[in-house]
């Protein structure tokens, strides 16, 4: 029987993966991108489990909402992504710390 | 007395000061000198006036504000006049004295370039000591009490390319600075401890002032009206260079002839007495404090005579001279004689200045020489100089029916009857001082006006008499201090002149006690050739023949004999060398302390640089957390959310 602890530990193993993925990934402004959509799904998983704990239809309903959210701002991270290649010839993270100002 | 009048007074010399020393190109040099004069003696003749009202027509005195300044807290500053005998005699004594050296400074500076400037500045002189004496409040006697120190230092540093006129005016500013600081302590004291500046209300408050201490030292309580006084006669005693803060008047002699008389031998030295006469009513309740007024005046009066023996320079000696009359003075003080001390203000006013002009007519003559070693044999040559000079001298030594006869000898009778504590020690001072004064001053006579001429090739080539107009002062000088004393001696000190101006406590009075034993000026002059003092005088004088004329070479003998003690003499005892190389250098020490060590190191380096370093160190670490990597900023922001969760959770 699956319960709502499992799903809520799996969600919480996707989430750490994620964060971990944006923590350690030094090289690829794509994996970037990829890890935050994890994370989002991590907690689209979490609005699920509770939605069915719950016997409530709300939490699914707000996953489609997250996930239309999810797929502009992967379109725009793209698109900023090949601009910024463009521009530098290269989308290696350890070098994109022009935020230090 | 009319209100107008009064104000004239000190205001006539103020618009000539002002007319003189800003317009003093436009009227040129006879203008200023006309305008100084004019004013100086029309101010002379509305002071007589004054003194005339109070004295034939009976007039009260005349104690009123003429402008209130500001008003703070309940304190009042005022610009006031209190005019009672007392101030009026100071007023006529100030501008008579004042107006003679108007006129002698026409001849002594006729070839300055200064001329103006220096009428502008003894204007504004006269204009400052007027608003000192006439003063009826405290504000108005400190305004005054500054006013005259600072035109003294413009003209001891008249000729200010000398660097010696310029070391001289400062050490005279500094000392003063001493003195006017325990000044404005006591006050303050005053404003504390009765809450009112004016002399009337102080003056009434004093006996409640005197019940009352203050812990200066855990402790130790004092009398509050001690500490008081004590603290006003610093001021006095900076003012009238009593030791130890005399050590200005001496180098005060750098600056012209004719403020060395109005300045630093007639009137501003005499303020500190003036002020002491006047608060009176505060001192008679301090006797300890009267007690320490007195040996300060008794060693000023001894010791400083001392030095004017070993003198060459005719102007030191009389400056020395100076300082031990002033100590007289502050001895009549002490022994709550203040009539006497008013006394021998005024008759030595007039003998002083005398003196001084006289000494700067010779050293005109001589073309600014003022070594006494290169004169002798004057009177040939400047018969009136001698002769009004011997009459100072005679004078100043107290010889019978001359004015400072009369002052001297009753000063000595009044601290032989006192009973204060100090009194025994103060009347040997005072006594032995006969002998000093007669010593020094006969030596300065006899070596400038008799003896052989010892002039150098320059001035006898240069010499020249003076002119009238420094002669006429130095007549007008001459009268005064030959029948002053005879005249007024019985009024002033035994027909209680002074009235309610000074206070004198039950059983301080030894004026009064004096009194019983006297039998008018004539027979006090016979009965004094059977007392000490007299035969003092005179063996003073024989001896300074002796040395100085008969057998030059025993006083050179008797140098070589005791050298120590010489050695201490030439060197004043050591004043300005405890001062220059251990005060100075303390003071400067100390500053340079606090200087590098609470300034620079504490106050710049630790609070104002410190702290902006602080801030810049802290910087430097925390900017190492902007990086720039967006996964540095994520891993910042989970690791916040993190704590702040988990503070939360923790704390619900």
């Amino acid at each position: 029987m699956i319960t709502l602890a499992h799903l809520l530990t799996l969600s919480a193993v996707l989430f750490a993966l994620s964060v971990a993925g944006i923590f350690l990934n030094r090289k690829n402004v794509l994996l970037l991108l990829m890890c935050i959509e994890l994370l989002l799904l991590a907690a689209n998983f979490n609005f699920v489990a509770f939605s069915r704990h719950l016997g409530q239809l709300d939490g699914q309903i707000f996953v489609f909402f997250v996930l239309t959210v999810a797929a502009a701002e992967s379109a725009i991270g793209l698109a900023i992504m090949v601009v910024l290649f463009r521009e530098r010839r290269s989308i290696n993270v350890e070098e994109l710390n022009q935020l230090q100002g | 007395m009319n209100q107008n009048l009064l104000l004239a007074i000190p205001m006539l010399p103020l618009a000539a000061a002002l007319i003189a020393g800003l317009a003093g190109k436009a009227i040129g040099r006879g203008g200023a000198a006309a305008v100084a004069i004019g004013a100086v003696a029309l101010s002379f003749v509305l002071s007589c006036l004054v003194l005339k009202q109070l004295l034939l027509d009976q007039a009260p005195n005349f104690d009123g504000t003429v402008y209130t300044w500001l008003v703070s807290d309940g304190v009042r500053m005022q610009v006031g006049f209190l005019i009672d005998r007392l101030s009026a005699l100071m007023m006529a004594v100030v501008t008579f004295v004042s107006l003679c050296v108007h006129v002698y400074t026409i001849g002594y500076m006729s070839d300055d370039p200064g001329y103006q400037r220096f009428f502008a500045y003894i204007a504004l002189f006269t204009f400052s000591m007027l608003m000192l004496v006439m003063a009826n409040n405290f504000m108005q006697l400190f305004f005054g009490w500054e006013a005259v120190g600072v035109v003294s230092y413009l003209l001891i540093g008249f000729w200010y390319t000398r660097p010696s006129a310029i070391f001289a005016s400062l050490k005279a500013f500094l000392a003063n600075r001493v003195g006017d600081f325990g000044f404005l302590l006591g006050i303050a004291g005053v404003l504390y401890f009765t809450g009112s500046l004016d002399y009337q209300t102080v003056f009434s408050a004093a006996p409640s002032v005197a019940t009352k201490s203050l812990m200066v030292f855990q402790g130790h309580a004092w009398s509050a009206l001690t500490l008081v006084c004590i603290c006003l006669f610093v001021g006095a005693m900076g003012k009238s260079a009593q030791v130890p803060l005399h050590v200005w008047l001496p180098d005060s002699m750098e600056g012209p002839t004719p403020i060395s008389a109005l300045i630093h031998a007639a009137t501003m030295v005499t303020a500190g007495i003036f002020m002491v006469a006047r608060m009176s009513p505060l001192f008679e309740y301090s006797p300890t404090a009267l007690s320490f007024v007195l040996v300060i005046g008794a060693t000023t009066a001894l010791f400083m005579g001392f030095l004017g023996i070993v003198n060459n320079d005719i102007k030191r000696v009389i400056a020395y001279s100076t300082l031990s009359q002033l100590g007289y003075m502050t001895v009549a003080l002490g022994v709550s004689g203040y009539s006497v001390a008013m006394f021998h203000l005024m008759t030595h006013a007039f003998f002083k200045a005398l003196l001084f002009l006289a000494a700067g007519a010779v050293i005109i003559a001589m073309h600014h020489e003022q070594d006494m070693r290169k004169m002798g044999g004057l009177r040939h040559r400047m018969p009136l100089t001698y002769w009004t000079a011997l009459i100072g001298a005679l004078a100043l030594i107290g010889t019978p029916l001359f004015s400072g006869f009369y002052s001297k000898d009753v000063l000595i009778d009044a601290v032989h009857a006192s009973q204060r504590y100090g009194a025994g020690y103060a009347y040997w001072c005072v006594l032995l001082g006969v002998f000093v004064t007669a010593l020094y001053t006969f030596r300065m006579i006899f070596m400038t006006f008799h003896g052989p001429e010892r002039l150098d090739q320059h001035a006898r080539e240069h010499f020249h008499d003076v002119g009238w107009d420094m002669k006429a002062p130095l007549v007008a000088l001459a009268i005064p201090s030959v029948i002053i004393g005879y005249l007024t001696v019985e009024p002033i000190l035994f027909g209680g002149y002074f009235g309610s101006a000074i206070t004198v406590l039950e059983g301080h009075d030894v004026v009064g006690e004096l009194k019983a034993e006297w039998h008018g000026p004539a027979a006090f002059a016979l009965h004094s050739l059977t007392a000490a003092p007299a035969w003092l005088a005179a063996f003073g004088v024989l001896s300074a023949w002796w040395f100085v004329l008969r057998h030059p070479e025993r006083g050179d003998a008797l140098r070589e004999r005791f050298s120590g003690l010489n050695r201490v003499l030439v060197n004043k005892y050591y004043f300005d060398w405890f001062n220059e190389n251990v005060l100075a250098p303390l003071a400067r020490g100390l500053g340079l302390l606090l200087w590098r060590g609470g300034d620079q190191a504490v106050i710049d380096g630790a609070i104002v640089n410190g702290s902006a370093e602080a801030v810049g160190r802290l910087a430097g670490v925390t900017r190492r957390l902007q990086s720039g990597f967006l996964y540095s900023y994520a891993f910042w922001m989970i690791i916040g959310l993190a704590v702040s969760l988990g503070w939360f959770l923790i704390h619900i």
